[in-house]
């Protein structure tokens, strides 16, 4: 059970801050597929994630020293997420990140019921059984570069994350 | 734990105890909607790949999940069917891996705090010597809780690629787990089974396993009573209760035979061969998954509520819904429905139980009790017998049958009026099998399998039978009763059958006094 980090949208406040500063002001339901498919992509939400697990890793570390993330813990989550932390600053900055979450611990949540997100006591909508969409086949393997006969195609089985070394032979000419 | 742990056990539990298997089910049941879970477009099977598709199934930017009010229904009249308790709360997660036919690279579930907990699935078989005795156990349902389904990947392993179609993708599924209080393959077989007809009879899934309605996956490990549990292997690729029992018994022989040599089980997933019965470690597992579970941001959490009156004022009855109006509406269920038929028709516990599990036959069997003047019990015989002997030998179903219920409510009739003996009756039917376009009327005509009723002839017959017997007279006549059946027989032998067996005896009784 990892812990559920009060306060998200505090959170995402944070993300914004320490995350790459050309994520300032954007919201998930802005990000075109085109940053979608850019290899800097690092969405808030995943930012959030990846503090949520550290947290789940790290809750019995004193708060008082810094956090050292393991090797083995990046690793793990670079190959989980599919984020790529790239360098020592990489690390740093996550690093940073998790010690300025950590004041969240500072406050006294006793007898306070978690919470998952600020609209949570909203009305759930239910939806009536009617096919009211579907049928547009044509457009969306049109977003595809690669299909057959109305099949998307894809490579078999997950290719596997290539090492950190041959990442970084990969990468050595990329702009960050 | 060595010696001491050997030593421990022996005097807790005697000597030492043979290794029994320990069977947990998950059963995945795909909601019967006409939408998805999650958007409005159409479930449907073997559709144009791809044409079953939103843009939220597609995983397209800018989408949102939109939950069905039917595929909430559907779980809680499942849980109320299985005793569980209905979380009045229920949250949905985000489950995240990567795979081409999961677009979204999450699957949208209910991991935390799923819609119904704790109930109980009572199963039976037909056990005992003679498989005639039903058997009632019972097995713990952990919890069931809404989730989507993945779409399906065709692998092309010719051009190195995987296809894929997303029309199953985002369809509801009910996700039912079990504790592991199974110990082999006949009672996985038969709790499925039960599951199956319970989810038919409620309508909330087909429960096809061949049409991928229902996939149940075998969590198999073996161990001492009274040890921990063994390491435990995944089994998939199971497409009938015949080959989850299969499957099953395999992989526990498997692992008794891995342990008994020395080995040690190995934590993994396989996959059933239906062709060979064995099951085969699958390879592209990356080891332990971590899916990184979330609460889903999109989805305030789910609210049902016990009764009208507890649910919030002036929201339209469309946005609620209630407890109270899903258990009016729980239709007969399987064990109630075996209950029904016994007291009804006064048929034996066994009968009841084939009747309502195989498909068709209990609304077979109805059809001719209407029809006929026979009783129930009489006809109860025929059906398991005769009906039932000869669709297995044809591997047919009782929707193949060639004699309808009322085919077989005539010659019950003919039976019943006199106008055939019982054992013509069977080769009237073992005839109208073959040539069903004919009625029983006319077979009995063309073949002349009438009642012998002249009495002067069938006194002539024993009088032959007798006279050309001395012998056996003889034995009947210093007290072996026994041999008059043989007598009768030769009798019957000589009016083929005709002759009405009551009238015989009694002729010989006389006769041979």
């Amino acid at each position: 059970m990892y812990v559920v980090v009060n306060y998200t949208r505090r959170l995402q406040t944070l993300a914004f801050n320490l995350g790459p500063s050309r994520y300032q002001g954007v919201t998930r339901a802005s990000i075109t597929s085109q940053d979608r498919k850019s290899k800097q992509n690092l969405s808030c939400f995943r930012w959030t994630h990846l503090i949520t697990l550290v947290h789940q890793y790290s809750t019995r570390i004193s708060n008082s020293k810094p956090c050292q993330v393991p090797v083995d813990l990046v690793d793990k989550l670079e190959r989980l997420a599919l984020v790529d932390f790239r360098n020592q600053e990489g690390l740093a900055c996550l690093e940073k990140a998790i010690r300025f979450a950590d004041q969240l611990h500072v406050v006294d949540t006793d007898g306070v019921d978690p919470m998952d997100s600020v609209l949570e006591e909203r009305a759930l909508y239910l939806r009536e059984d009617a096919v009211a969409e579907g049928d547009c086949a044509e457009e969306l393997l049109q977003l595809s570069k690669n299909t057959v006969e109305e099949y998307f195609v894809a490579p078999p089985g997950n290719i596997p994350l290539p090492k950190r070394e041959e990442r970084a032979a990969m990468f050595k000419h990329a702009e960050f | 734990t060595g010696r001491t742990g050997d030593r421990t056990r022996n005097w807790l539990w005697g000597a030492p105890q043979e290794l029994v298997g320990v069977v947990g089910l998950e059963i995945h049941a795909q909601i019967h909607s006409n939408t998805k879970l999650f958007s409005g477009s159409r479930v449907g099977f073997q559709a144009p790949p791809n044409s079953l598709v939103s843009f939220f199934d597609a995983s397209l930017p800018g989408t949102l999940p939109v939950l069905n009010r039917r595929c909430v229904e559907a779980a809680v009249m499942t849980g109320l069917a299985l005793n569980c308790t209905i979380n009045r709360k229920s949250l949905f997660d985000r489950k995240h891996y990567f795979y081409a036919d999961l677009p979204a690279g999450y699957q949208i579930t209910q991991q935390r705090l799923p819609i119904a907990v704790d109930g109980t699935l009572t199963y039976s078989h037909l056990g005992g010597r003679k498989r005639n005795e039903v058997v009632t156990k019972s097995v713990r349902i952990k919890q069931i809780q809404l989730e989507q389904d993945s779409g399906k990947s065709l692998h092309n392993d010719y051009r190195n690629q995987t296809l894929i179609d997303l029309n199953r993708a985002g369809v509801g599924l009910m996700e039912l787990v079990m504790e592991p209080d199974m110990s082999c393959g006949e009672e996985a077989a038969a709790a499925v089974r039960e599951m199956q007809l319970i989810l038919q009879a409620l309508g909330t899934c087909q429960g096809n396993m061949a049409e991928g309605q229902l996939r149940v996956d075998a969590n198999v490990s073996i161990h001492r009573p009274g040890d921990h549990w063994g390491i435990r292997t995944e089994v998939k690729n199971i497409n009938s209760a015949r080959n989850l029992a299969r499957a099953i018994d395999y992989e526990i022989q498997r692992q008794m035979f891995v342990l008994e040599s020395g080995g040690t089980v190995q934590n993994e997933t396989r996959s059933f061969d239906g062709k060979t019965g064995h099951t085969i470690p699958m390879r592209d597992k990356e080891g332990l998954q971590d899916y990184r579970f979330m609460p889903e941001p999109n989805l305030p959490p789910l609210m049902v509520y016990e009764a009208c009156s507890t649910a919030p004022p002036g929201v339209a009855p469309s946005q609620v819904v209630v407890l109270e109006e899903v258990r009016e509406r729980l239709p007969e269920l399987p064990s109630v429905r075996r209950q029904r038929l016994v007291e009804t028709y006064g048929i034996l516990p066994e009968h009841s139980f084939t009747l309502v599990n195989e498909d068709g036959l209990m609304d077979y069997f109805e059809a001719v009790v209407r029809e006929t003047k026979a009783g129930p019990r009489k006809v109860i015989g025929w059906v398991m017998n005769e009906l039932q002997g000869l669709l297995h030998q044809q591997n047919l179903s009782v929707s193949q049958s060639p004699i309808s219920p009322q085919a077989l409510a005539q010659i019950l009739n003919l039976q019943e009026n006199g106008q055939i003996s019982s054992s013509i009756a069977k080769q009237v039917f073992q005839e109208l099998w073959k040539t069903p376009g004919k009625t029983a009327q006319q077979i009995v005509k063309e073949q002349d399998l009438g009642m012998v009723n002249d009495s002067t002839e069938i006194y002539r017959i024993c009088q032959k039978v007798v006279d050309s017997h001395p012998d056996q007279v003889q034995a009947i006549r210093s007290g072996n009763k026994k041999v008059l059946n043989k007598l009768m027989g030769l009798v019957q032998k000589e009016t083929k059958g005709r002759a009405d067996p009551v009238l015989v005896r009694a002729i010989l009784e006389q006769k041979t006094s």
